[in-house]
């Protein structure tokens, strides 16, 4: 990384003082366009439905109100159910904490494996494992569930999480062997010298190094899972909906008023963790989207 | 005595390519080998063989008289210091010296005075708390050193351990090798790229390239005869003098005919060797080229060499003149008054010669 | 045994995910491509019958829309979020004070599900209520702002959901593709006086060529596989008029229950993928090779 202050050729004088205005003006008109939406979702969300219908987009709310967001989390319907958000949040717990877990776990043995233990065929398997991040889901839609029903896992919980670990892995073993290759390989040999095994070494070397990229892989995979429309709609029922469906369910119900707070609060609750989760690990989650895109 | 490491017709392939070919090495307990090349010339991948961190493709290697071709590195015997250090980043330096111990499963107690034994050793007992990342380059190499000398092993592997060293440092930590060498009589296998560090160290040297042994032998007979082109050129510094040469028999002694440009050819008489071909490639280390009246014996000639250039090097001076269409370099003492451009008779020390023939580069003499 | 196993081990770690990826990646696909040559319809058949399904489904006008939205789409929200990121990059490179806070809030809807995305444009572009409403209010009476459910116009809403959502990133990727720039090199430019606009066209950015590659691969990938954001922005509609491959092959599957239908549509996404995916794959894998 160059430092900042090179790319940074400035000259003095009057019109560097404008050029610095107009820069700092474009970034803020920039920045609010970002947050717009997330500052309409909350503010509609604290608002009543006469406020709404009566009162501007943007106007801050008059009386603050959570009445919506009561609903939202317990009351809102979802199709024929109406116990809101609640119990559709938990089932995304319960799916994205193992998932997560799981696949997680793999990659990192699987990135070991294939950074520091090649053998023949080895980079076969890996570049196999990272075509199968790119594929686009549509097409194993079908199979897919025809498989689940076969396994009896059709509309479950863990058939998600299954569905999830499967087509996780290609992502988190790249993530760990882009990480793992960096580590010279003399250190296995030091440890194989040492008497150390294939397990030993994994656990008393690399795992105390893993910190970072577990942290990376974990976001990642969080994100992922927690965002995840297209498995869940697909493989789930009625009762083991993740979060997001509900959240589609609850938006475009056809049923009864419409209530748009109701619909921000529940979007700004479904929204939350992965939120969380980038305010507090901002830095590791991005190294994630870029490990992600560029071979890293 | 048996050998302490004995290697027999190794061969090693990567695929279809040969890496090593038909190697055959011993060596007897207490000698430090060592094994140096030019980079690519086998010799890292040779000691990973050793250590059965490599599997090899034909051939056996037997350490402390037992077949250990198929052994896995940590029933070998044998403690291994790598070039990056290969120090476990995440546990302390007392840690990263007891880890072998430990996975063996040898008891605490033990571990704790083979610990402090070594430190002593080694001088490293403030820096056990500490991880390798706050340790310094030099202080890395000697917990790297702790860690192969707590096993105590039957055979020491180095993988050029001083490489990433800043020159000081080297020196001294060749230093400290040798004086570890001496100290615990043990046998050692070194590799390095760097004659030097070949030449102070070793009892027995492997000249190797392209996956072949060129020459075994002690440092002086490296040194001395070498026994190709390529060993003559890549042990010393500065390199042996190359001179192509033809030569004619007069009587018992031989004439060497060196074409020099504008002038005679430079004619020398070697009253030692007789019955070379027409054609040789005379090698003369530089400090076997004097100026006349510093060097006295039996087969030292004496001619007018035309100076090129005078390279001042403190304790000696080097001298470049052109001789059979190559550069040559005297190594003259410092006080000399040899000018650039002007003649200076030199003394060629034909005791020490070699003589090569021009096509396999096969020593003659 | 045990010598044995030590020895395999690496090989015994790896084997279960090499084989789940396998069966449950390629199979999969083998499974699709073969029921796409058959009559599927609510159940799969196995008989191979040719291209039938590919002739139904480009004789099919909702495809049509669909692929046409495909490219409508995709073809805005690369542009667009590659300009945009790239702008908010150089930007943001020029030593502001605030750097992180201004990337934390440019990069914030990556972190959010394309539904929650989706649902708050659906509200802000909801012509009652939304955008038009509120500029009315502030007297334009005439002003009309009905894109989402204008049907010519409403892919659109989805370009300025999905670019919302993207160029964030898009701005990671390129600054720190700029801070990669060796720093010698622009060094030695300024020296020798090139002004700094110039620095950037004709030194930095197309030192940047990877990365303007790996925005795109990512970029084309995000809109082929776009799903989640037209179910909720639009729900496909008005009508079939958001349309895409992913929505159409969805309705196939799970609400016409025409399997043939949803894996021959399937195919075609997988193809355009690939086509995109595989040439850059490769020469990635091949440079690792290299390294």
């Amino acid at each position: 990384m160059t430092d900042m202050t090179v790319t940074n050729a400035r000259s003095g004088g009057l019109s560097k003082i404008a050029l610095r205005w107009i820069l700092y003006i474009l970034l803020g008109i920039f920045a609010l366009y970002y947050l717009m939406p997330l500052f309409v979702m909350l503010t509609t969300s604290l608002k009543s439905l006469d406020e709404i219908r009566t009162g501007s987009l943007v106007a801050l709310p008059r009386d603050v109100t959570f009445d919506a967001w009561r609903t939202a989390w317990s009351g809102a319907c979802t199709g024929i159910q109406c116990e809101g958000l609640q119990p559709y949040f938990w089932n995304s717990v319960l799916i994205a904490v193992p998932a997560v877990m799981i696949s997680t776990l793999l990659g990192a043995m699987n990135g070991y494996v294939v950074a520091q233990w090649r053998f023949k065929g080895a980079n076969i398997i890996f570049s196999l494992m990272l075509f199968g991040c790119f594929i686009p889901f549509q097409v194993v839609l079908l199979p897919m569930a025809t498989t689940l029903g076969k396994l009896g896992l059709a509309g479950t919980i863990p058939g998600l999480i299954f569905v999830h670990v499967v087509y996780g892995l290609g992502f988190t073993t790249l993530f760990f062997r882009n990480y793992y290759v960096t580590i010279p390989q003399e250190l296995v040999k030091a440890a194989k010298v040492d008497g150390a095994g294939f397990f030993r070494i994994f656990w008393s070397i690399f795992l105390p190094l893993s910190l970072p990229i577990i942290v990376v892989t974990v976001i990642w995979q969080f994100t992922q899972i927690w965002n995840d429309f297209l498995f869940g709609v697909s493989f789930s029922q009625a009762g083991t909906q993740p979060i997001t469906v509900a959240l589609n369910n609850i938006v475009n119900s056809t049923t009864g008023v419409k209530e748009y707070n109701v619909d921000m609060a529940a979007a700004i609750i479904a929204a939350l963790p992965t939120l969380l989760v980038y305010v507090v690990a901002g830095k590791y989650f991005i190294r994630g989207l870029t490990a992600g895109s560029v071979k890293g | 005595m048996a050998p302490i490491l004995d290697i027999k017709n190794l061969k090693k392939n990567y695929g279809s390519t040969e890496i090593l070919k038909d190697i055959n090495v011993s060596i007897e307990p207490g000698d430090f080998l060592v094994l140096v090349g030019p980079s690519g010339c086998g010799k890292s991948t040779l000691l990973n063989c050793i250590a059965g961190l490599e599997p090899i493709t034909g051939g056996s290697i037997s350490i402390a008289g037992q077949d250990m071709t198929e052994v896995s590195p940590k029933d070998r015997n044998i403690a291994m210091v790598f070039q990056s250090y290969a120090l476990y980043p995440t546990m302390s330096v007392a840690k990263n010296i007891t880890f072998g111990m430990k996975v063996r499963g040898v008891d605490q107690a033990t571990q704790d005075k083979k610990l402090q034994e070594v430190a002593a050793q080694l001088q490293i007992e403030q820096l056990l708390n500490r991880r390798p990342g706050q340790l310094s380059g030099g202080q890395r190499q000697r917990v790297a050193m702790g860690r192969a000398l707590v096993r105590d092993p039957a055979l020491f592997l180095f993988d050029e351990p001083l490489s990433n060293l800043d020159a000081k440092l080297r020196v001294e930590m060749r230093t400290e090798i040798k004086k570890l060498h001496q100290n615990l009589n043990a046998s050692m296998v070194y590799v390095t790229h760097d004659q030097i560090e070949a030449m102070t160290l070793a009892t027995k040297i492997v000249v190797m390239k392209g996956g072949v042994i060129q020459q075994i032998g002690s440092p002086a007979e490296i040194y001395n005869r070498p026994a190709n082109l390529f060993v003559a050129d890549f042990m010393g510094s500065p390199a042996m003098n190359l001179i192509p040469a033809k030569t004619r028999a007069n009587g018992g002694a031989t004439e060497i005919v060196i074409d020099r440009p504008a002038a005679e050819p430079l004619v020398l008489k070697d009253t030692q060797n007789a019955n070379l071909p027409a054609d040789v490639i005379l090698g003369l280390r530089p400090e076997d080229i004097a100026e006349a009246g510093y060097r006295s014996g039996d087969n030292v000639q004496t001619a007018d060499c035309m100076v090129e250039m005078v390279e001042p090097a403190g304790a000696d001076t080097y001298v470049v003149s052109h001789l059979g269409g190559k550069q040559v370099t005297a190594r003259l003492h410092a006080e000399t008054t040899a000018t650039p451009g002007a003649a200076l008779p030199m003394a060629f020390d034909l005791s020490k010669v070699s003589y090569f023939a021009p096509e396999t580069g096969a020593r003659l003499n | 045994m045990s010598e044995w196993l030590e020895r395999h081990v690496p090989k015994v770690v790896l084997a279960p995910s090499f084989v789940a990826i396998l069966f449950f990646v390629y199979g999969f696909i083998a499974w699709t491509a073969w029921v796409s040559l058959t009559r599927s319809r609510l159940m799969p058949k196995y008989d191979i019958e040719g291209f039938i399904q590919y002739e139904r489904l480009f004789a099919a006008p909702r495809w049509d829309t669909a692929m046409n939205n495909l490219f409508i789409f995709g073809t805005l929200f690369i542009v667009i979020s590659m300009i945009l990121g790239l702008l908010l990059a150089i930007l943001l490179d020029q030593k502001i004070r605030t750097e992180g806070v201004i990337r934390t809030i440019y990069l914030y809807p990556m972190a959010l599900s394309m539904i929650v995305t989706g649902t708050a444009w659906k509200w802000i572009l909801n012509p009652g209520l939304g955008i038009e409403a509120m500029v009315r209010g502030w007297g334009y009476e005439d002003f009309k702002f009905d894109w989402l459910v204008n049907s010519d116009l409403a892919i659109y809403t989805v370009v300025i959901a999905g670019v919302w959502q993207s160029s964030g990133f898009v701005m990671a990727l390129f600054l720190a593709g700029l801070r990669s720039v060796d720093g010698e090199i622009i060094k030695a430019a300024q020296v020798d006086g090139i002004p700094t606009w110039r620095i950037y066209s004709a030194i930095i950015i197309p030192s940047m060529a990877p990365i303007f590659l790996s925005a795109f691969i990512v970029l084309s990938h995000l809109a082929i596989k776009s799903f989640d954001l037209v179910i909720a922005l639009t729900g496909g509609g008005p009508g079939y008029a958001t349309d895409l491959p992913a929505t159409y092959m969805y309705a196939m599957a799970f609400s016409r229950g025409d399997i043939g239908q949803a894996a021959s549509s399937a195919m075609i996404m997988m193809a355009v993928v690939f086509a995109i995916v595989v040439p850059y794959l490769y020469s990635e894998l091949r440079a690792a090779k290299n390294d």
